[in-house]
């Protein structure tokens, strides 16, 4: 890398918060089956009136990313313009046996254990174009996994604000505390995507944090 | 003899690697069935680079990718993200179908390594 890029990129947090935009491109990422299409269509719903696409138990659901632009969030007289980036979810393996469980035959499997392989890819490859992030993580899961922690170094590497989304807050052994002591440097919002709960809080702090 | 190969990489040595030395290094590796620790780890976008060279190299039948794990980071002061100090912490890396990480906090990382 020249070192041209390696100082741009180490003055870029300052750069940013002189120069802030009009608009922000917002990628929502996280480990597969943590809720991220499901948020997607809750903001969507809620401000655009449709939605981003199908959401399913059956991991890697997504498998190439979406980007809706033009959504504009208002909460306590501040208003956020954003594009939301859908993304793929992040892995580090993918076996095509995984999905046999889920009633696909062999062919079906393989071609969605690749298209699965493709889609980490371009969620990757995203990371260069954004300007914040919401990483959602599933409160009844473990929440130190190395997807977890690779996009949390990258998003601090890269100077970007990131807001952790405490997803799934209506499961009996939801546990967004756990989440806030692995984290504790950073915000974190306890929210079902699903139901809706403590959704108003998530768009009051997206406004604070990314406008 | 019967074992699970550990490779063991040195800070020195890392040190002296492109990162695509390095992640060539790993992947031919842990493709062979080792395990390997690195002791200064991989930065950020290593990390994320490394989860992009696996999944191009992801055959159903003999690679269904990786287990990586390394600690978070410690959060990093405002000069050292000016300066650049910010380094890796330990990083350990295995075939997915070999290595199962059991536990992992925030100083600590358990696994389990399977015989073949």
């Amino acid at each position: 890398m020249g070192w041209v890029v390696k100082l741009k990129k180490r003055f870029s947090f300052i750069l940013k918060w002189f120069f802030k935009k009009d608009k922000m491109k917002i990628g929502i990422y996280g480990p597969p089956n943590a809720g991220k299409t499901t948020l997607a269509n809750r903001i969507l719903r809620d401000w655009t009136g449709d939605i981003m696409g199908s959401a399913s138990d059956v991991p890697h659901e997504t498998r190439r990313a979406r980007l809706r632009e033009g959504v504009r969030i208002e909460v306590n007289g501040k208003s956020l313009n954003i594009d939301i980036v859908d993304t793929p979810g992040l892995a580090t393996k993918i076996d095509f046996h995984e999905f046999l469980k889920y009633g696909m035959d062999e062919e079906e499997a393989k071609r969605r254990a690749k298209e699965a392989t493709e889609g980490v890819i371009e969620a990757i490859k995203w990371l260069d174009d954004l300007d914040g992030v919401l990483l959602v993580m599933d409160s009844s899961e473990d929440p130190f996994t190395q997807v977890n922690v690779t996009i949390i170094g990258n998003i601090e590497a890269r100077g970007l604000p990131l807001l952790i989304v405490a997803n799934k807050i209506d499961l009996p052994n939801a546990s967004p505390a756990r989440i806030k002591s692995a984290f504790p440097q950073h915000t974190v919002v306890p929210i079902s995507a699903l139901k809706g709960l403590n959704i108003d809080n998530l768009y009051k702090v997206m406004a604070e944090k990314f406008s | 003899m019967e074992g699970v190969p550990l490779n063991l990489i040195s800070k020195d040595k890392l040190e002296r690697m492109s990162t695509m030395e390095k992640l060539r290094m790993i992947l031919d590796e842990v493709k062979e069935g080792k395990i390997v620790v690195l002791e200064s780890g991989l930065s950020p976008e290593e990390e994320a680079k490394l989860i992009e060279l696996t999944m191009l190299e992801i055959d159903h039948e003999n690679f269904v990718g990786i287990e990586v794990e390394s600690y978070p980071r410690k959060t990093v002061s405002f000069f050292q993200k000016i300066f650049g100090k910010s380094e890796g912490r330990l990083t350990l890396i295995g075939p997915a179908n070999r290595l199962k990480t059991l536990e992992k906090h925030e100083d600590q990382i358990k696994a389990l390594v399977q015989f073949m």
